[in-house]
C-alpha cells in the first residue's frame, strides 16, 4: 500500500514536471509570436513613448504641415509622395461624401462643393499613426522597418529591399516608395528633430496649434492633457492597429 | 546506411555550414541590439540635418521683426511659414535666400473663405472682394503686425 | 514619372495621395501563378506515387520536371521586382519571424532542394548512371556530375532510391501545400486590405494552384505527345480530367463561398468592393475567371463524367479545357493582386492600372518570364527524357 502511494506521487511528480517542461518549451517557441501579437505597450515606462494629437476643430487647412514636411525631409516634390497631407472632407446634404486633397493640400484648398449643398465640412490632416501594433512593421521580411524604442515606426533605408509589402499592409496609406532611393519612405515623426529637442516640422509650423506631439508616458505632458480634455478617436479602430495618432472632433465619415 | 545518404548528408552539412558562415558575415554589426533591426539606423536617422530652425533662431538677429510679430495676432505664426525653411539663411545670411510672399494667394491659403474653416479659429475674407483697391495684402497690412495698416 | 501624372487624371473618387502608384504589378501576379503551377503539378505527380493511381504513370515524370522548371523561374520575377534586388539575401540572413514573407526564402529552398530536386534525383539516379555509361563527351560529363558520384546500381541501392524517393514525396505533399498555402497567406493576412484579408485565401490559392498545375500537365502532356508523335494515353488523360473536375468543383465552391460570405456580411468595405467587382474587375472576374476559367471547363468536364465522346472529340476538348483553366487561373491571380490595389484603403475611390509594354514591369518582360520555364523544361526533357528512362 505504502510503496504504491509513493510510486503514485512519484509518477505524479514526474508527470507534473514533464508538463511544466512542456509548457515552458511551448511558450519559448511561441514567444516570438506573442511578442508580435501583444507588443502594444512601451515596456520601459521611464523612457518617452511618443504619440500625436490633432485637433480637427482647429485645423484651417493651410497645408503648411504638408509643405514643411516635404521641405524638412526632402520628400520628392511630385504629388504622389507624401509623409503628411491634409484632406478636405465635405459631407453633402444628400449624405454623399466628397474628399479632396489636391497636391496633399500644400497649395491650399478651395471649397468645390456649393455652400448650400454642404451639410458639414472640415479638414483632416493625415500622417503616419505610429501604431503600437504596427501592421506595417509586422510584415517587413527583413527587419528594415521597425518600431523604435520610443514608439516611432522607422525605415532603415540602407537595409530595405524594396518589396513594398509594408506599403500594402499600412491601412492609412502613409508609405510610399522613394523614386530615387528605391526604398520605402515614411514619416519619422521628424526623428532627427525630436532627438535634438525640437518639435516635428509639421507641429512647428502649424499656425493654430492644431497639432500636438508628446510623450504618452509623461502623465502631466501636453499630449496627455490634450487626451484628457478632449474626446479623441483614432482612425480605423476596428483594425486594432494601436494607433497613437489621436484626433479630436473626428467625424464618423473619416477613413 | 544507404550509399545515397553517404553523399547527400555531407553535402547538406556543407550547405548549412556555408550558409551559417555567410550569414555571420552578412548580418550588420548593430543588428538586433534593441530589436530585429539595425540599431545604427536610428542614429543615422537622428543625424539628418534640420531645415526648419524655429523662431528663437531668427530672434537672435531680427529682434525688431520678432517683437513686432509677437505684438499682434500673427504671434502664433512661425517665421518660416511665410519665409520658408531658414537653416541655410541662419548659417549664412547672405546666401540663404528667403521668400517674402505677401500676395493675395499666399495670405489666402489661410484667410480665404472656406466653410471648412471655423471663424472662431481664423477670420476669413473674400480675397477678391476685400479691399480690391490695392494689389497685395501687405500693401495695407503689415505681415508681422497685421493691424498695423499702411494707408 | 509621367505615367503617374497620367494616372492622376484617371483617379476615380478619392484615394490617399500615396496610392496612385500600384506597387505590385504584373510580376507579382506571375509569382503566385507560377508557384501555383509548381504546387499543382507536384501534387498531380504525388497522386501517382503516394496515392498509387497508376493510370497517371505517363505523366508522373513530366509533372515533376514541369514543377522543377517552373520553380526555378518562380523566384525571378519576385527578385527583379524588388527595389534593391541585391539586398534580397537579407531575407535569408535576417528573416523577421513576424512577417509572412520572411520564410519565403526557406520555404522556397526547402521545396526546391529538399523536395523537388531530391525526388527527381532519386528517381533518375539509376538512369543517370546508365546514361553516363552510354553517352560520351559533354553529355556524359553532365550525367556524371548529376549522379553526384553515387554510381552504385546494385538492387539494394536501387531499392533505397525507391524508398527514399517515396519518403521525399510524402514529405513533399505537405510541403507543396505549405508553399502555396503560404503564398495565399501573404495576401490573406493583410488586414488593411479587405479584398485580400480572408482566412479562405490560402485554401483558395491552394485549390486554384492545383487546378492550374493539373491543367498545365494535361496541356504539356498533349503537346509533348504530339511533338513526339506518340499516341496519347486516353485512360491517363481521362483520369487527369477527372481530378481536374474534382478540384475545380472544390475551388469554385470555396471561391463562391468567399464571395457569398462577403456579400452577406457586407462589412464596411462592401460598397467599394461591390463597385470594384462590377466595375474595374468586371471582365477579368466574371468573364475571364468565372465564365471562361471555371464554368465552361466545369460544364465540359462534367459532361464527360456522364457521357464520354469519341477520342477525336475528347482530345481537342481537353486541350481547350486545359487552356481555358490556365487562362482563368492567371486572371484569378490578377484579380487578387491587381484588384486588391485598385481601390483606395479610404474606401472612397479607385486608381487605375495600365500595363506597359516595355520595361522591367511591362508585358513583354512578363511574357519572357512566362516562356522561360518552357525553355528550361525543353532543356530538361532533352537532358533527362522520361520516355527514355531505363526503368520504364
Ligand atoms: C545670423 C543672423 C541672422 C539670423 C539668425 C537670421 N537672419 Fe535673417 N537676415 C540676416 C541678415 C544680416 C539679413 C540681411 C541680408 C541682406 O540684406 O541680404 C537678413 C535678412 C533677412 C530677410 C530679408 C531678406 C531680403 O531679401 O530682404 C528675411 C526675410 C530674413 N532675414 C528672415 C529670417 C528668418 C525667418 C530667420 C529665422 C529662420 C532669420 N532671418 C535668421 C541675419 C540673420
Ligand atoms: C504672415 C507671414 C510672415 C510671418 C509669420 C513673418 N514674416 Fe517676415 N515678412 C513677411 C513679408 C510678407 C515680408 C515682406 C514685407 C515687405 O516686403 O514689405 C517680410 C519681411 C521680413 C523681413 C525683411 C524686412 C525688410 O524690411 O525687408 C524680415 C527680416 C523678416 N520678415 C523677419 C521675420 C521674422 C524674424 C519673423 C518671425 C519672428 C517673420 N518675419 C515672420 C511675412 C511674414
Ligand atoms: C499660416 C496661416 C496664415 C497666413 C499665411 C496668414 N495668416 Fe493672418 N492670421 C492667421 C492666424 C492664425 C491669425 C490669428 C487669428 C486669431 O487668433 O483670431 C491671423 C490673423 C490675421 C489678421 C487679424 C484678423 C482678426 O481676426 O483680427 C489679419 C488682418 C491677418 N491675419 C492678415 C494676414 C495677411 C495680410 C496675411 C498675408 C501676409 C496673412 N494674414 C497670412 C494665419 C495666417
Ligand atoms: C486696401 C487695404 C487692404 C488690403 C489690400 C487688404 N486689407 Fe485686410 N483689411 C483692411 C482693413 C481697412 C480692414 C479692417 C476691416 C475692414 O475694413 O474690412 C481689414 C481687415 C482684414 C481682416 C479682418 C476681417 C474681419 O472681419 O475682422 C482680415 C482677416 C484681413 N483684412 C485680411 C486681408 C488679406 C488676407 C488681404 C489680402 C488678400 C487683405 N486683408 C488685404 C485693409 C486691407
Amino acid at each position: 500500500m505504502g510503496t504504491e502511494r509513493i510510486n503514485d506521487t512519484r509518477r505524479n511528480f514526474l508527470r507534473k514536471s514533464a508538463m511544466l517542461a512542456g509548457t515552458l518549451l511551448a511558450t519559448s517557441v511561441t514567444k516570438p509570436f506573442t511578442a508580435v501579437i501583444f507588443a502594444a505597450n512601451q515596456p520601459d515606462k521611464t523612457k518617452p513613448w511618443y504619440g500625436i494629437g490633432i485637433d480637427i476643430e482647429k485645423c484651417i487647412g493651410c497645408g503648411n504641415c504638408a509643405k514643411a514636411c516635404k521641405l524638412e525631409n526632402d520628400v520628392p516634390k511630385e504629388p504622389f509622395y507624401f509623409r503628411s497631407w491634409v484632406e478636405q472632407y465635405a459631407i453633402k446634404n444628400d449624405g454623399t461624401v466628397k474628399v479632396e486633397s489636391p497636391n496633399g493640400g500644400i497649395d491650399g484648398f478651395t471649397q468645390t462643393v456649393a455652400a448650400e449643398d454642404i451639410f458639414k465640412t472640415f479638414f483632416v490632416p493625415k500622417m503616419c499613426n505610429h501604431c503600437a501594433k504596427s501592421p506595417c512593421t509586422q510584415v517587413c521580411p527583413v527587419g528594415a522597418t521597425y518600431e523604435s524604442p520610443e514608439g516611432i515606426a522607422l525605415v532603415d533605408d540602407k537595409y530595405c529591399i524594396g518589396c513594398r509589402y509594408c506599403i500594402q499592409a499600412c491601412p492609412y496609406g502613409c508609405r510610399y516608395l522613394h523614386p530615387v532611393k528605391n526604398t520605402v519612405d515614411k514619416c519619422t515623426l521628424c526623428y532627427h528633430r525630436i532627438k535634438k529637442g525640437l518639435s516635428p516640422a509639421c507641429v512647428e509650423v502649424c499656425p493654430t496649434g492644431a497639432r500636438i506631439y508628446g510623450d504618452l508616458n509623461d502623465k502631466e505632458g501636453l499630449l496627455n492633457k490634450f487626451l484628457k480634455e478632449h474626446h479623441c478617436h483614432v482612425l480605423k479602430p476596428n483594425l486594432n492597429t494601436g494607433s497613437k495618432l489621436f484626433y479630436n472632433g473626428l467625424s464618423a465619415e473619416v477613413r | 546506411m544507404p550509399p545515397q545518404l553517404k553523399t547527400l548528408l555531407p553535402l547538406l552539412a556543407v550547405f548549412i555550414c556555408i550558409f551559417l558562415v555567410a550569414r555571420h558575415f552578412l548580418i550588420p554589426e548593430s543588428f538586433g541590439k534593441y530589436g530585429h533591426y539595425r540599431a545604427d539606423s536610428m542614429d543615422e536617422t537622428a543625424a539628418i540635418p534640420i531645415n526648419y530652425v524655429g523662431k528663437e533662431a531668427c530672434a537672435e538677429c531680427h529682434d525688431t521683426e520678432t517683437a513686432k510679430l509677437a505684438s499682434d495676432l500673427h504671434s502664433v505664426l512661425s517665421c518660416e511659414i511665410c519665409h520658408g525653411p531658414g537653416a541655410l539663411h541662419v548659417a549664412d545670411a547672405e546666401k540663404g535666400i528667403l521668400l517674402k510672399p505677401g500676395t493675395r494667394e499666399f495670405c489666402g491659403t489661410c484667410h480665404s473663405i472656406n466653410p471648412a474653416r471655423r471663424t472662431e479659429v481664423i477670420n476669413q475674407i473674400d480675397t477678391k472682394e476685400h479691399h480690391p483697391e490695392k494689389d497685395n495684402c501687405i500693401d495695407c497690412h503689415n505681415p508681422h503686425a497685421v493691424w498695423e495698416l499702411k494707408e | 514619372m509621367e505615367h503617374l501624372y497620367e494616372m492622376l487624371k484617371q483617379v476615380d473618387g478619392y484615394i490617399y495621395p500615396n496610392e496612385i502608384e500600384l506597387h505590385w504589378g504584373i510580376l507579382i501576379v506571375l509569382y503566385p501563378y507560377i508557384t501555383g503551377l509548381v504546387a499543382g503539378a507536384f501534387i498531380l505527380a504525388s497522386l501517382e506515387r503516394v496515392f498509387k493511381i497508376k493510370v497517371l504513370r505517363p505523366t508522373y515524370h513530366l509533372a515533376l520536371l514541369t514543377a522543377l522548371s517552373f520553380l526555378i523561374v518562380a523566384i525571378l520575377p519576385l527578385v527583379t521586382h524588388l527595389g534593391h534586388p541585391f539586398r534580397a539575401y537579407e531575407i535569408m540572413t535576417t528573416p523577421q519571424v513576424g512577417s509572412a514573407m520572411a520564410i519565403f526564402g526557406f520555404v522556397y529552398l526547402w521545396y526546391l532542394m529538399v523536395v523537388l530536386l531530391l525526388e527527381i534525383w532519386f528517381d533518375y539516379r539509376h538512369d543517370l548512371v546508365v546514361w553516363a555509361d552510354q553517352s560520351k563527351g559533354f553529355k556524359r560529363r553532365i550525367y556524371k556530375i548529376l549522379t553526384l558520384g553515387v554510381t552504385d546500381i546494385s538492387p539494394k541501392a536501387l531499392a533505397w532510391d525507391e524508398k527514399l524517393g517515396y519518403i521525399v514525396t510524402v514529405i513533399g505533399i505537405p510541403s507543396a501545400f505549405l508553399l502555396h498555402g503560404y503564398v495565399g497567406f501573404i495576401f490573406g493576412s493583410i488586414k488593411a486590405n479587405p479584398w485580400w484579408s480572408t482566412v479562405l485565401m490560402p485554401v483558395i490559392f491552394l485549390l486554384s494552384a492545383m487546378v492550374s498545375g493539373i491543367a498545365l500537365v494535361m496541356f504539356l502532356y498533349m503537346i509533348i505527345s504530339w511533338i513526339r508523335k506518340v499516341k496519347i494515353d486516353m485512360a491517363c488523360l481521362d483520369e487527369i480530367g477527372k481530378f481536374l473536375f474534382m478540384v475545380l468543383i472544390l475551388d469554385f465552391t470555396l471561391e463562391s463561398l468567399d464571395q457569398v460570405h462577403r456579400i452577406y456580411e457586407a462589412e464596411e468595405s462592401f460598397e467599394i468592393l461591390h463597385m470594384l467587382v462590377n466595375g474595374k474587375l468586371n471582365i477579368t472576374l466574371f468573364v475571364f475567371q468565372g465564365l471562361m476559367g471555371t464554368i465552361i471547363p466545369l460544364v465540359i468536364l462534367g459532361l464527360f463524367r456522364m457521357y464520354l465522346p469519341k477520342e477525336k472529340i475528347r482530345i481537342p476538348m481537353y486541350f481547350l479545357v486545359s487552356n481555358l483553366v490556365l487562362f482563368g487561373v492567371f486572371f484569378m491571380r490578377w484579380n487578387v493582386v491587381i484588384g486588391g490595389q485598385l481601390f483606395s484603403k479610404s474606401f472612397l475611390g479607385f486608381t487605375s492600372f495600365k500595363l506597359g509594354m516595355i520595361g522591367a514591369e511591362g508585358f513583354l518582360m512578363a511574357l519572357v518570364w512566362m516562356i522561360m520555364p518552357f525553355l528550361i523544361l525543353s532543356f530538361i526533357l532533352w537532358l533527362v527524357p522520361p520516355w527514355k528512362k531505363h526503368s520504364e
